[in-house]
């Protein structure tokens, strides 16, 4: 096991960041932690890179202790930040040799390492970081996250902000790290995200609400789910809300998904919406993807309370 | 239909870089308009100039019926605007906050109270009413924030990015009211990084390297590039520039 976290809670005041939290990632894997802003995701990162204790519970990275331990875990965690954290006014160059130097380390002797990635900025390695762009900017902080080749590599929403085409590159960039070794750890709040880890995390309010595979989370949804359109999306949503076997009814890109809360006889729900006066109506079943998951468990932990 | 917002060959550059180059398009009364782009395509500096914050290098432009050149003042005065990462005061409560904007639009005590006692009932919000923003939930508070923008019941809103980092659930929530104010006649003009809300537009553009790439439908554009989705769409476009 690579990470082992147990029973952690955090707070600050009042607010409970993390409460009892538990998982485990293996070594080599590419595991997500998924959920929005304020779910505990930045918490519980700075937990097991040793920048913060927590209240109870405890963590084990690499078998050691991230309170007890931290000068000696230190040296095998790469961490990428949330928020662009290299110094803005010195070059790419500097920027990398600064971080390989203070791990003891030099560029040359991992460059093989950091090739794929950094060999895309070489070209502007004199411009100081601070005028990259987004995706160049992400790019510098990986590198350097990784110029000392470490066995684990916790990222901190790294695609946050981020367009859909960056996106898909980082997310590239992260596969073939993986496919060295690598145990990965990646927060983000983007749910379809999920589909490119081995494991996710689902995290909410400081609760996991599940953790699995994403084909396994997936699987476990277990209500009837439906697509459909209209001309008129809003009125379409407030019209199947008011339908009495709705479970839920959200917008999802093109469709409404209507999540039903029993079974539905055939021609009961046409019948309904064509009374209500929509138009240009079209039903179909629908397999689930994460963030319906993700929704369900949320309402789920939510009536709980 | 009536022209919420009217650009041709709008144009900013900044010394030798062109950031805006020659974009011409119309947005309707009462539309919602989506506006993607890769980062660094040139999205923020064509919001800013149409928002009156920034003079154009060429081109005409008029947002809600004024120029932009010579009526800056005027469109400040008859737009609303949201951004993530800032739209209220987080160490003023929820009533401060909607009694300053509404102060900053010129509205009378007597609109004020009104107008507060309307937005608090909407969105639920009158049990914390005395709760300083910076406590609040952040889809609470984006909630907030889109109402706010409107305290001043302006025509057209502008909002940038407004759901980054929000539930799902929220995010969708956030989306209906989008809805309701365009329901109403509001003109929406609002950029994201989710693909999926490119789809609730009811048109979209897609800039790339300053430049219109791609404008209309959702329907239309997935039709015409033979593409099931606007993200894969958007991928295909804005591939080749990303590596800059």
């Amino acid at each position: 096991m690579s990470i082992t976290i147990s029973h952690i809670t955090k707070s600050y005041g009042a607010v409970k960041a993390l409460d009892d939290i538990s998982f485990d990632v293996s070594k080599g894997e590419l595991f997500g932690l998924i959920g929005p802003d304020g779910a505990g995701k930045t918490t519980l990162i700075r937990i097991l890179t040793t920048l913060l204790v927590p209240d109870a519970g405890e963590a084990r990275m690499l078998d050691l202790d991230p309170v007890k331990e931290f000068r000696k875990l230190r040296p095998h965690i790469g961490y990428m930040p949330g928020r662009f954290s290299l110094y803005q006014d010195l070059t790419v160059l500097e920027n990398l040799n600064f971080f390989a130097t203070i791990f003891g380390t030099t560029i040359e002797e991992n460059y093989d390492l950091i090739k794929d990635i950094y060999s895309q900025i070489e070209p502007f390695k004199h411009r100081k970081a601070g005028q990259l762009s987004g995706g160049m900017k992400q790019k510098l902080a990986l590198s350097c996250a990784m110029v000392h080749e470490p066995d684990v590599l916790i990222l901190d929403e790294p695609t946050t902000g981020v367009d859909a085409v960056s996106r898909k590159e980082f997310w590239e960039m992260l596969a073939r790290l993986k496919e060295r070794g690598i145990t990965i750890l990646v927060s983000t709040p983007y749910m379809d995200e999920a589909s490119l880890c081995d494991r996710v995390a689902l995290i909410q309010d400081g609760h996991i609400l599940q953790v699995d595979t994403p084909a396994s989370i997936v699987a476990s949804y277990n209500r009837q789910l439906l697509g459909i359109k209209a001309r008129n999306t809003l009125r379409l949503i407030e019209d199947l809300r008011a339908y009495p076997l709705t479970h839920s009814a959200f917008p999802f890109g093109e469709s409404v998904h209507l999540a039903l809360a029993g079974d539905l006889t055939d021609g009961e729900l046409p019948e309904y919406l064509h009374q209500k006066g929509h138009e240009e109506l079209e039903i179909e079943p629908i397999a689930p993807n994460i963030e319906d998951c993700f929704m369900e468990l949320m309402t789920k932990k939510q009536s709980d309370k | 239909m009536n022209q919420a917002i009217w650009a041709e060959s709008l144009t900013k550059k900044f010394g030798s870089f062109t950031a805006v180059d020659a974009i011409s398009f119309e947005v309707g009364q009462g539309e919602i308009f989506g506006f993607l782009g890769a980062n660094g395509a040139g999205k923020t500096t064509a919001m800013r100039m149409l928002s009156g914050l920034s003079f154009p290098t060429s081109g005409k432009a008029r947002v809600a019926g004024f120029d932009v050149y010579k009526q800056p003042d005027q469109i400040k005065r008859h737009i609303g605007y949201m951004s993530q990462k800032f739209s209220l005061y987080e160490d003023l409560t929820v009533q401060e906050n909607i009694r300053f904007f509404g102060g900053i639009y010129g509205l009378s005590l007597k609109e004020i109270r009104t107008k507060t006692a309307q937005l608090l009932e909407e969105l639920d919000l009158e049990w914390i009413a005395k709760t300083q923003v910076r406590s609040l939930p952040l889809g609470w508070k984006q909630k907030l924030a889109f109402s706010v923008s409107q305290v001043h019941t302006p025509s057209i809103v502008f909002l940038d990015e407004p759901t980054g980092g929000v539930d799902p659930i929220t995010r969708r929530q956030f989306w209906e009211m989008i809805y309701r104010a365009a329901d109403r006649g509001v003109t929406v003009f609002v950029t994201t990084h989710y693909m999926d809300e490119a789809e609730y537009c009811d048109r979209i553009s897609i800039m790339v390297d300053g430049q219109i790439a791609a404008m209309g439908t959702p329907e239309e554009l997935k039709r015409d590039n033979n593409v099931p989705s606007i993200n894969e769409l958007f991928v295909q476009l804005a591939r080749h520039t990303s590596s800059k």
